[in-house]
């Protein structure tokens, strides 16, 4: 039973979150006033990817993508399966890390530059998403997602502050302007491919499939908030997923990219009043 | 003579051998002999006495106790000697101070003191004896490797490789006596020969730098020692006791938070936290053994081991909230530093403060939770710190720099060492390893506790540490091309503590459940009448083993694809045609342009300077809140 659901959540997830990235495009494009790809076409970019010659600039650096891949799709069992939110979050910061060494392990200057860039970008969201799951763990007693959503009150109502962080980080969650400074999913990059510059064929693919994954924990995050035991909750969840992800794609094509520094400081700075702000309130009632 | 009287006297008695033996081979041999000795008996007291712990007396404690009055005379005097003698007159103002106070103490009012156990044996005593036995010997062992070359590369320092020996040797012996001892007086005249030690490995060059960084930790340790004994003397006057078992099963109340505040200052002194940090920055000059001994894995575990043992004082009292903001200090601060050293020494030195300062936060908390965390963190911090110090002394050996910037050869120098230093690194922040396991602990106990800003500085703090082990694993992980390149014997007296080392560090992770079961919950079961809980769950534990494993196999699993792999390899890309030897590019002009890849280093957010300066202000401004406090608690 449990062997069904892990291999179910490790073949729908990507689907799902492929899915999500061709709405994504489609809605970009209408929004630019062009017609757009059609809606499966993530698909076919990555079956096409597949099938291109792999080359490389040494032998081992896209070993680093696989083990990045192993470590995404666990995080992404772990959370769908109502597992510890932490350990969900560790296992996805090993899996991030993996990423960037590969970027690292190419030594190309506009993968080490993307690298370094990623790295800045992990290290801006990075205390949002702890607090986020602290946050949860406080209101509702427990890490576990499954206990997580299984209460009565849907946690948002404790935590509007650090949802409202957890949205602003989003938009580097999702890869989006003005904070998608490592790599370049548009091809509108001023170095070049950043952390995938040197990745080609069978690596490239993959690669997109784990940003896949992401998408779908990305929107999990924003869906523990909202969900609780009645069902109303979990539609809402569901809505509100959409509505945050519309929302992101809105903010993509409203901002050009912004700067690492202002990335940082931004995202430190909303961590730390928001958090902050929200916990003690909270710890007032406790 | 029972086994702790022999673990502690042994290395003393080494020590004083290796001090006399000139002969370069004898004295390997004795080094490894009788680190091998230590070890061995360190196992043996421990399986001797974990069982049902251990606590006795001495016959003659009298004539102990005159033999250990004599030889703090000796060196207080000695102290005010060197520091007259160099100028520094701070250090001989605390020792002339301290002194003639101790020295009065013992000689009038210890006469009506009854000890009862003047040794204890506890689960914790096992954790920090098994720390300073088998991380002590491997790194003593390593020593011999080390000085087989570090003469040569040092051709300006005088070799006194004996006196070296000797002192590593006489520190353990302090280091066993320390947490052995439950007499305050006893645990005092170690503490103060630690502070010794180290002041005479950091000033074993002889340079300049040398002697001011080792006269800057024995005057900022001997002003520690000077709280320490004014808290051993109200301890004393006040409540008739010198036994750090009777003490911590005291009420807390307002007037006997003053010792322990004092007796924290000293611990915090130790243990490097801010204000106090300049020392162990400043002992980053020492030759990498003392840095890997001293400075990481056991002295200034000292510092930390007081304050979780006077950690039932802590917790929501004034001293506990004044300790713990300094420890968040800290640690956030120093996490944000590191990001801007590229010195390896530094980046390991701002790193080790950073995790003295979560671990006094966790022991400052004084819930059982956080005690957990605490210990674990103390067991896997020493494991891996000492790891990564021992692997960047032979990097420094083989490349010639500790420099982060020029570890990107590594990879094709030597492959085993990459892969050492890399399990150092992932165990220092990574998940499985022991370190985040501990700060996961951390978090939910600093939550659990209420402790709201400490677990924001948690999250912030974890966020830097990620950035700076990344960035200088990436730095590893580059495999640049090697120009010209001097070989180096990696002297198997290098590797092997080293490789026994990263196993320490796999298998400890991978033990740490049954550390949780056998060790501490018992320990925290004795300190708080609580029963055992569960702070990570069975599930949670499971799925870190399976994570552990995937990360030993899955690489393994790689090496046949690696081996016949048909990809096309194809030159960097550049933006300007790659020369082809992937290292520079046609520029304009056809000229040929060489690529320099360096790490970022935020200099401009996070200097030292600037950021120490701030840090400093705000703990001393806490310090001085503390003391506030504990008159208003006493005026009450």
């Amino acid at each position: 039973m449990l062997i069904l659901m892990v291999i179910g959540i490790i073949i729908l997830a990507p689907l799902v979150g492929g899915l999500l990235t061709g709405i994504d495009r489609v809605i970009t494009a209408r929004m630019q006033g062009r017609q757009g790809p059609p809606v499966l076409q993530p698909f076919y970019d990555v079956i096409k990817l597949l099938q291109k010659e792999s080359i490389a600039v040494n032998l081992t650096h896209r070993f680093y993508i696989y083990l990045s891949l192993f470590f995404v799709v666990l995080t992404t069992v772990v959370m769908l399966s109502g597992g510890d939110i932490l350990l969900a979050i560790f296992a996805l910061t090993l899996g991030s890390i993996f990423f960037v060494l590969g970027g690292y392990s190419s030594h190309s200057p506009f993968s080490h530059v993307g690298a370094e860039r990623e790295l800045m970008q992990m290290m801006a969201y990075e205390p949002m998403v702890l607090i986020a799951a602290i946050g949860l763990y406080y209101v509702q007693g427990s890490f576990f997602i499954k206990n997580i959503i299984g209460t009565n009150t849907p946690a948002i109502i404790y935590l509007p502050g650090i949802f409202i962080g957890l949205i602003y980080i989003l938009t580097f969650k999702l890869r989006k302007s003005p904070f998608d400074f490592s790599m370049g999913h548009h091809g509108h990059q001023e170095v070049v491919q950043g952390i995938t510059t040197e990745y080609s064929g069978k690596d490239l693919a993959i690669i997109e499939i784990t940003h896949w994954y992401e998408v779908v924990i990305a929107l999990t995050l924003v869906f523990v908030f909202v969900a609780s035991k009645s069902t109303l909750t979990v539609v809402l969840a569901f809505v509100v997923c959409a509505l945050a992800y519309f929302l992101e794609i809105v903010i993509d094509n409203a901002f050009a990219r912004m700067k690492w520094q202002f990335a940082l400081k931004s995202a430190w700075l909303i961590t730390a009043v928001l958090g902050i702000v929200n916990l003690l309130i909270l710890s007032f009632f406790k | 003579m029972n086994g702790i009287t022999t673990l502690i006297l042994f290395p003393l008695v080494a020590s004083l051998i290796l001090f006399l033996v000139k002969g370069e081979k004898v004295r390997n041999v004795l080094v490894k002999l009788f680190a091998l000795v230590v070890a061995c008996m360190t196992l043996i007291v421990t399986f001797q006495n974990f069982g049902t712990g251990n606590a006795y007396s001495y016959q003659n404690e009298e004539v102990i106790n005159i033999i250990l009055m004599v030889l703090e005379c000796l060196l207080a005097g000695y102290i005010i000697y060197l520091g007259i003698k160099n100028k520094k007159y701070l250090v001989s103002v605390f020792a002339a101070i301290q002194a003639p106070l101790i020295l009065w103490f013992e000689l009038t009012q210890e006469k009506g003191l009854e000890v009862e156990n003047s040794i204890v044996f506890d689960k914790l005593t096992a954790v920090m004896i098994l720390i300073i036995g088998i991380l002590g010997s491997l790194i003593c062992l390593y020593t011999v490797g080390y000085m087989k070359w570090y003469h040569n590369h040092h051709k300006e320092y005088k070799e006194r490789k004996s006196f070296f020996f000797a002192v590593l040797f006489l520190f353990l012996s302090a280091m066993f006596g320390l947490v052995l001892s439950n007499n305050l007086t006893w645990i005092y005249f170690c503490w103060e020969i630690t502070t010794f030690c180290s002041y005479l490995l950091i000033g074993y060059t002889k340079t300049e730098e040398a002697k001011n960084n080792s006269f800057r930790a024995l005057t900022i340790n001997v002003g520690g020692g000077l709280c320490f004994a004014i808290g051993i003397v109200l301890i004393g006057l006040k409540y008739k006791t010198l036994e750090m078992s009777v003490l911590t099963a005291i009420q807390p109340d307002s007037a006997i938070l003053v010792p322990v505040f004092f007796l924290c200052v000293a611990a915090l002194t130790k243990s490097a936290q801010l204000p106090f940090s300049s020392w162990l920055l400043g002992a980053m000059v020492a030759p990498t053994p003392s840095s890997a001994l001293l400075h990481s894995a056991t002295m200034v575990k000292a510092g930390v081991y007081l304050i979780i043992r006077l950690s039932p004082f802590l917790g929501t009292t004034s001293v506990g909230a004044i300790v713990t903001a300094v420890g968040s200090i800290t640690f956030l601060l120093c996490s944000l530093i590191a990001i801007s050293q590229s010195d390896g020494k530094k980046i390991l030195a701002y790193s080790t403060l950073a995790n003295l300062g979560l671990i006094v936060i966790c022991a400052s908390v004084g819930t059982t939770e956080s005690l957990w965390a605490a210990i674990l963190l103390v067991i896997f911090h020493a494991v891996s710190k000492s790891l990564l110090f021992l692997s960047v002394g032979s990097i420094e050996h083989q490349i010639g720099s500790r420099n982060v910037e020029d570890m990107d050869v590594l990879l094709k120098v030597s492959k085993r060492l990459s892969l050492y230093i890399m399990i150092g690194i992932a165990g220092m922040f990574l998940a499985p390893f022991g370190m985040l396991i501990s700060k996961w602990a951390a978090m939910k106990a600093f939550i659990d506790s209420n402790h709201i800003l400490t677990v924001v500085v948690i999250a912030f703090g974890s966020a830097a540490t990620l950035f700076y082990w990344t960035k200088w694993l990436g730095k590893i992980v580059s495999n640049a091309n090697l120009k010209k390149f001097k070989k180096h014997t990696f002297f198997i007296e290098e590797e092997a503590p080293i490789f026994a080392q990263a196993i320490i560090v796999v298998a400890s992770c991978l033990a740490f459940p049954l550390i949780s079961k056998y060790v501490l919950m018992p320990y925290l079961k004795e300190v708080f009448q609580t029963e055992s809980f569960v702070l990570i769950g069975a599930s949670d534990i499971k799925i870190m083993i399976f994570m552990l494993v995937m990360l030993i196999v899955l690489p393994i699993s790689f090496i046949p694809f690696y081996k016949q792999s048909k990809r096309r390899i194809v030159p960097i890309y550049m933006a300007g045609e790659n020369t082809g030897d992937n290292e520079s590019f046609y520029g304009a002009s056809g000229e040929v342009r060489q690529v320099e890849l360096h790490n970022w280093y935020l200099k401009d957010y996070f200097k030292s300077t600037k950021l120490l300066f701030w840090g400093n202000l705000v703990s001393i401004v806490t310090l001085g809140a503390g003391i506030i406090l504990l008159i208003g608690g006493l005026a009450k």
